[in-house]
């Protein structure tokens, strides 16, 4: 080489300084840059070595994406996908997958096709039992909720509580640090602190150590808490949640010495006596997903299954109210006598009732109501309500005993809850301790507990004596003010955790996202007072599966399968098998001129927890559809009696505490006696709840929860405005007492062959009932100078919605909601009448409103074959695709709203002003991403979810592609069941089916062919694609029936 | 009655028995022309006018604030709603095109069937049009959702991205008729202001005015050759505007009569909207002259003769009214519809009831004083009247348009309807706007048809001079 100067020695180049750029590293280097030097330093990241290799770490997909575009990985490209993210500088590790492996549920049964985002199995906490969600995740973060259909809680549906959780996930009001005092503090000083006290605490073994948490339903985070008791056998643990189970605990102590819960077969029941029980409305009845879908396959009138029959004795007018067969109107205070009259007619031991003068319909009915029992038994339910005190759970489960139900459509399990106790005693103790000062550190896992414990127990005076409060919660809240740490906690869709349904079936919590903004979950802050400190969720929920899953074979191959499915198989709770004892309850009874307050927990917002969930705020409440507040429910003859107008505010008085409630008359309650639901009046929820209702918490006392009497209920002299979204219509009689107390529009729904009903004698003798010369149907040919269009090729989408099986719970609603983007309008708006919701349920009272039917129907567009609303636009906004959906095409909207005055059914709502939130940036990555979010001046309405039918189109046509390279004449068409409507697969009765109408062999099409399939409107030929399954009532005769629509269509009551 | 002639002496007392002329008696060329000229050419504005102006001025600032808030806000700050998504601004739509019909009416049809006396009337009615048919035409781009793309969109333009307007939509049937209908009015208009102008050109005292005039009347010399083509002219454009009479407001009219929508979807519509719209047409012409011809004395020329002529037409239409709301209500019994029945019951014992009767009262009831002489022949009383009719008609298309909507197909749609402040202002807006643009009118071009006017006086008629002649 030294020879031949002209070979020049190729030295090796110098090696770059292979530093690994890091995430964090990129992060310093742009937080310093600001404006131009900014992006700058964009620019010259770029170049930096080691750059394209993080991002292809960093952002795999998003590689792919900058490779694919025309001119690659160039700065431009770069810049513009990756400079704002990289902006957020205030979300950590926004777009890491966590550490700990989640696992997607990415192998399906065989006839479930989610599609192309990703679905994650997991369970939403809740006080009555995990509900059991498959959650789908766009681009790493959680759009959805859906129900789990390999779980026996969910069955695939959801409620309406589930279905609004994840507009909490992205709630701006959410806290997004910890702070001491009011500074802000980080989780390291938090755990320093925690540390520092159990030193000091070890000594006394903790003996001014409290817990105070919600209801405790996960096996984890209970075993974890046990770990703390032994370690400080001094510390205590409490639970409470202001709608709890006292009441049917204490009872099952009564009735057998320890804690058990009904679990209920109602398909096996051919008779259902509910007294007071709310049971096909929310998750606050433990199992309603499952137990509304068991409840209805017994009215769908499927071959071979008989038809059941529903009593209701209720002091509401509940939704399961509105489903029953016969229904009696009665007080809260007097269900419990009736039910001893009722215990003692039918031969219960031991149970002797009160004197009580009933009137003559209500003797009646008591009287065919045990006729009926008698012989149905081994096959009735009798449900005590939640509402009522243990007397009457003891009353139930006796007469659940005597009519043999026991074993065969009742069974005893343990309770849902790992710990069952007697929350409010155990809060009378830790308010007693704290009061004395025994108390030094009081931790509160979750909850609000300044805001809804009883009023009389004073915990908001007592908190200032505690030394030290930790407040764990998702927001800043009544009972964070009074405390001095708060540390921000993680949604359930951020956490590691697990949970028991209803029926003790086990899940696990997994979450979809990491904490938003690093929030903590109950674990890691119980774990903190552990040994091991820093144990995560993860390693504690792994940690107690390993220990106490009882399956076979390896842990990390069950552990997967468990994630994948959602569902820890073999965990439910064993059956119990448990007499009831008998004994006589003490029955109290109330004057009959007293006026009693029941307190409900709120169909929408439950207990106040989600007060600030602005879809539940603005969810009508069923029946009623009040909407934002709640107010002083009452029937027609109360208010009548007090000289009270509806919206007058009441001053009610409760064992001399005040609060005020405006009053709502409520078709169908009984006399004297108001219902106030829970959870609103509050002042530190958030933008969207504070202000509105009013607080029932403030006269809801320790001795009377459930059922108050009131001392003074007096008009105050002010009026509030409610926005009630129906307006059902009273007639004034004028002279004519025919028309007492009737709905003009449930009359005029009658008429108008909207809602169709038979007796069950009639359907059986006549399938067609609804059909025929007594009502007005579309004409046979379709008159039109315009040739028809052929809508026998091709798919040909069709719906059918059971009215039978709606139980009015409002899932549907939220799911569209939640599915479509549709944006939320506040108070002011409603009451004007410009709700936005697609899909809404409307609800027509028939016959006497003291003691009506009421009828609810979901109603969203019907898809009109011959729409109205399509040759009226002027700019041609709505046009009709060959499947048959009227489809909206909002860039071309103007906003004239012909279409919507030409729609007979007024489902096309509109945006007369901007309702979409485009600003507020917690809210963005909510959005489903396959639907537009609609602007000013923009007409939308139910579209059939085309985006969910598009998307199994083009996964079926990606199939057909690849099948058709080995056989050029393979097929693969969408298969029936593959496209499942929001509002289809939240239901969790499975009321509403929709397919493919040209295919035979779908559920659509063998749905619509019954008999009972009609349409609404169909008079003014718009041939609409939703059709309704008529109703079918199955009242018992002896007692009579309040289907009472003189004139028209009811058959079957006379005969 | 043409036989009365100018010389029959009226009882004592009751000097409306006898018809009055067309034209007062003692009139020339020259003092017609003058009389008509200076209210123009004068020098002094009357006082009474600038106060006008900068009133209804005033109120043309409301019409911008309300609508400069409306594209801000958004649709919304009306009172609008679902069921009733349309209110008051359809209302105003129709009731200002309705008044325009008038003008058209008194130009064209009544040229062509050789009435006389619409000659003193006709100018002033046709401006009248013209004002009502652009207050009317601003509503149906205000009253979209998305007026910057309504504006372009609903007309079939090269340039809105290949999509062409959905022809069968009856608002866009409206968008040609309304835009046809102003064209029309606007050159007819015109073409007649073109002697008139040539007269203040030829009398203008200053070089600016005269040079406005003189390219505003086109060169006109008076030579027996434009007269010619000027006859022509003026008799093709009567003959293209009649059948506008008829068709606008039918087309309008269809806006509704094509919906399904219960109280709307009757075929009797058309004709029923034509005969309203003339109604308050001639109503609204009466309430502008009769002040008019008071405050500028021109009573020698709009004299009790035309306001009783126009009062007969208001009864004769009245009446086609009176019998479309008797047939609506026929019909809806008739039909045995439920819809249809529900809908009549709602219109008139609904919450909204007291409208209906009020209409029914305005409209119908107190119009039949016009069957008295005396009513008919008072301009006071007249113009009371004529409030009252336009109050009516106004009320009509409120109780088609929103009692209709507010309780239709499914109960559970049922609502109402409450009008905001800013449809209350955006209402008087193009009030104002209207008043303030007729007020600009008689300042700037000559009320009256001044040649025409001139064939009206006997001095006009060849007979009488043939005669001499051949003597």
């Amino acid at each position: 080489m030294e020879n031949h100067p002209e070979l020049v020695q190729i030295k090796s180049s110098p090696t770059p300084h292979k530093t690994k750029l890091t995430l964090q590293q990129m992060r310093e280097r742009l937080s310093a840059a600001t404006g131009k030097t900014y992006w700058r330093s964009l620019e010259e990241l770029i170049d930096e070595p080691g750059f394209e290799e993080l991002l292809e770490n960093e952002f795999p997909e998003g590689v792919a994406e900058l490779n694919r575009a025309e001119d690659g990985l160039s700065r431009r490209n770069f810049l513009k996908l990756a400079g704002a993210s990289m902006a957020l500088a205030g979300l950590s590790a926004c777009t890491r997958q966590p550490a700990e492996a989640i696992v997607p549920y990415i192998r399906q049964p065989e006839d479930l096709i989610p599609g192309i985002p990703k679905f994650f199995a997991t369970t939403m906490p809740f006080p009555t039992g995990g509900i059991p969600l498959l959650v789908k995740s766009n681009e790493f973060r959680p759009t959805k909720v859906e129900g789990n259909p390999q779980h026996p809680a969910s069955n695939g549906a959801t409620d309406v509580f589930a279905q609004a959780s994840v507009l909490d996930l992205y709630d701006p009001d959410r806290s997004t640090s910890s702070s001491y005092r009011g500074e802000q503090r980080n989780w390291g000083d938090f755990a320093e602190a925690i540390d520092l006290y159990k030193t000091k605490a070890a000594g006394s073994g903790g003996a001014g150590l409290r817990f105070l948490s919600e209801t405790v339903i996960s096996p984890t985070l209970a075993s974890q808490i046990q770990t703390v008791l032994k370690k400080f056998p001094g510390a205590k643990w409490y639970q409470w949640d202001p709608v709890n189970r006292d009441a049917a605990r204490a009872a099952s102590q009564t009735l057998f010495g320890q804690y058990a819960e009904p679990i209920y077969k109602f398909e096996a029941a051919n008779v259902v006596l509910s007294l007071d029980a709310d049971f096909l409305n929310t998750s606050a009845f433990p199992g309603f997903i499952p137990y509304s879908r068991a409840f209805t396959s017994r009215r769908k009138l499927a071959e071979d299954v008989p038809m059941s029959r529903l009593y209701a004795v209720e002091s509401f007018h509940t939704t399961a109210g509105a489903l029953s067969d016969n229904r009696l109107p009665l007080r809260a205070s007097d269900i419990l006598t009736f039910a001893a009259a009722l215990a003692s007619a039918l031969g219960v031991a031991g149970v002797s009732a009160p004197a009580q003068e009933w009137t003559q319909d209500q003797q009646k009915f008591l009287t065919g109501l045990a006729k009926d029992l008698k012989a149905n038994a081994g096959t009735s339910i009798v449900l005590p309500g939640e509402q009522q005190p243990p007397e009457l759970h003891v009353l139930a489960a006796q007469i659940n005993q005597a009519l043999g139900n026991i074993g065969k459509t009742i069974v005893y399990a343990d309770p849902v809850e790992l710990v069952p106790t007697d929350q409010l005693g155990g809060l009378k103790q830790l308010l007693a301790d704290m009061n004395a000062g025994k108390v030094d550190l009081l931790v509160i896992l979750e909850g609000n507990p300044a805001y809804n414990t009883p009023v009389d127990l004073g915990f908001e005076l007592a908190m200032p004596k505690v030394k030290e409060i930790v407040h764990l919660c998702n927001y800043r809240n009544e009972t964070t003010r009074m405390s001095q740490w708060h540390i921000h906690s993680a949604h359930y869709l951020e956490m590691w955790s697990d949970a028991r349904a209803y029926d003790g079936t086990c899940s696990i919590v997994q979450p979809l996202i990491a904490p938003l903004y690093g929030g903590h979950s109950t674990h890691e802050v119980v774990a903190l007072f552990t040994d091991t400190p820093e144990l995560t969720p993860y390693d504690a929920v792994r940690a107690y599966w390993t220990q106490n899953g009882k399956a076979a074979g390896d842990f990390e191959t069950n552990w997967r399968k468990w994630l994948h499915d959602g569902i820890i198989p073999n965990t439910a709770s064993p059956v119990k098998s448990l007499t009831p004892r008998g004994g006589t309850p003490q029955i109290k009874t109330l004057d009959k001129n007293a006026m009693e307050v029941v307190f409900r927990p709120d169909p929408t917002i439950y207990d106040g927890r989600y007060n600030n969930n602005a879809w539940l705020q603005e969810c009508p409440k069923p029946l009623i559809r009040l909407e934002w507040d709640n107010a002083a429910m009452m029937s027609i003859d109360t208010a009548a009696k007090h000289g009270w107008n509806q919206e007058d505010i009441l001053r009610i008085t409760v064992d001399g505490r005040t609060t005020e409630a405006p009053v709502l008359v409520v078709y169908g309650m009984p006399d004297n006696s108001i219902t106030l639901h829970l959870g609103y009046g509050r002042s530190f929820s958030g933008r969207v709840g504070n202000g509105f209702g009013f607080n029932a918490y403030e006269i809801r006392g320790m001795n009377a929860p459930l059922i108050a009497t009131a001392e003074k209920v007096e008009n105050s002299g002010g009026t509030y405005k409610l926005a009630v979204v129906q307006n059902f219509n009273l007639i004034d009689p004028h002279g004519d007492p025919s028309l007492m107390n009737r709905s003009v529009q449930g009359a005029e729904a009658v008429r108008r062959d909207i809602i169709r009903v038979g007796s069950y004698d009639e359907y059986k003798k006549n399938p067609d009932f609804a059909h025929g010369d007594k009502f007005e149907e579309a004409p046979e040919e379709n008159y039109s100078l315009y040739p028809g269009y052929d809508y026998t090729r091709g798919y040909q989408w069709g719906m059918a919605v059971d009215m039978n099986s709606c139980v009015g719970c409002n899932s549907c609603v939220i799911a569209c909601q939640a599915e479509n983007n549709s944006p939320v309008v506040g108070k002011e708006q409603v009451k004007i009448g410009r709700d936005m919701k697609w899909l809404r349920i409307d609800a027509y009272y028939t016959g006497d409103l003291l003691n009506p039917r009421a009828f609810m129907q979901p109603m969203m567009c019907q898809h009109c074959e011959d729409a109205p609303c399509e040759p009226v636009c002027p700019v041609g906004a709505t046009v009709h695709s060959p499947e048959g959906l009227n489809v909206m095409v909002y860039n071309r909207c103007v906003g004239t709203r012909y279409c919507s005055n030409n729609c007979p059914y007024k489902v096309r709502r509109f945006n007369f002003m901007l309702f979409a939130d485009y600003t507020t940036p917690s809210l963005k990555p909510l959005r489903n991403p396959d639907v537009t979010v609609r602007s000013r001046g923009v007409m939308e309405k139910c579209t059939y979810c085309l985006q969910r039918i598009n998307a199994a189109r083009i996964q079926a046509e990606v199939e057909e592609t690849r099948l058709q390279q080995a056989d050029p004449k393979a097929e693969r068409k969408i298969r029936d069941g593959e496209v499942v409507t929001a509002c289809q697969q939240a239901c969790p009765t499975d009321a509403i089916v929709f397919g493919n109408i040209n295919d035979p062999s779908s559920r659509v099409t063998k749905i619509k062919a019954q008999p009972r399939n009609y349409g609404v409107l169909t008079q003014v030929n718009t041939r609409p694609r939703t059709s309704y399954i008529a109703n079918v009532v199955n009242p018992n005769m002896e007692i009579g029936d309040r289907t009472d629509m003189p004139g028209k269509t009811y058959i079957g009551a006379e005969s | 009655m043409a036989t009365k002639g100018l010389t029959d002496l009226p009882p004592a007392g009751r000097p409306y028995l006898v018809d009055p002329p067309v034209i007062a008696p003692g009139h020339t060329f020259a003092s017609v022309t003058e009389k008509v000229m200076r209210t123009v050419l004068t020098p002094h504005t009357p006082i009474g006018w600038i106060f006008g102006i900068l009133v209804t001025f005033g109120i043309v600032q409301i019409l911008m604030v309300a609508a400069g808030y409306l594209f801000y806000q958004g649709v919304g700050i009306w009172g609008i709603t679902i069921p009733s998504a349309w209110g008051f601004a359809i209302v105003n739509f129709v009731w200002w095109i309705g008044i325009g019909h008038a003008g058209t009416l008194i130009s064209a049809i009544l040229l062509l069937l050789k009435q006389s006396w619409r000659t003193s009337i006709n100018r002033a009615a046709e401006a009248m049009t013209l004002f009502a048919v652009m207050c009317a035409g601003m509503f149906p781009i205000l009253h979209t959702g998305r007026p910057w793309l309504a504006a372009y969109w609903l007309f079939p333009l090269p340039l809105t991205m290949g999509v062409w307007p959905q022809f069968r939509s009856p608002l866009i049937w409206d968008v040609f008729a309304v835009s046809t209908y102003f064209t029309v009015s606007l050159l007819f208009w015109f073409t007649g202001l073109i002697p008139d102008i040539a007269t203040l050109r030829d009398n203008a005292k200053h070089r600016v005015t005269r040079i406005i005039y003189g390219v505003l009347c086109m060169g006109w010399r008076g030579s027996a050759r434009h007269w010619s083509r000027y006859e022509t002219a003026y008799l093709l454009l009567a003959g293209l505007s009649t059948p506008l009479v008829l068709s606008v407001h039918t087309v309008v009219s269809w806006d509704f009569a094509i919906a399904v929508l219960p109280g709307w979807h009757t075929t009797i519509f058309p004709p029923y909207f034509v005969a309203g719209a003339i109604y308050s047409g001639f109503a609204m012409v009466l309430t502008l002259l009769i002040p008019i011809r008071a405050a500028y004395g021109m009573k020698d020329f709009i004299t009790t003769r035309h306001l009783q002529n126009m009062a007969k037409v208001m009864l004769a239409t009245g009446l086609i009214v009176a019998y479309g709301y008797f047939f609506e209500a026929f019909m809806s019994w008739y039909s045995g519809d439920v819809f249809e029945m529900f809908q009549f019951k709602n219109r008139a014992t609904g919450p909204l009831g007291a409208f209906y009767w009020m209409l029914i009262t305005c409209n119908i009831v107190l119009p039949q004083s016009l069957w008295f002489r005396k009513v008919r022949s008072s301009p006071v009383l007249l113009w009371v009247v004529s409030i009252i009719v336009n109050v009516g008609m106004w009320l009509e298309r409120f109780v088609i348009v929103v009692i209709s909507l507010h309780r239709d197909f499914l109960p559970s749609s049922w609502g109402t309807y409450k009008a905001t402040r800013w449809d209350y202002a955006t209402f008087l807006g193009t009030l104002g706007f209207f008043t303030f643009a007729f007020l600009m009118f008689i300042r700037v071009l000559p009320m009256i048809s001044i040649f025409e006017l001139r064939a009206l006086l006997p001095q006009s008629r060849l007979q009488p001079l043939l005669e001499e002649n051949l003597q």
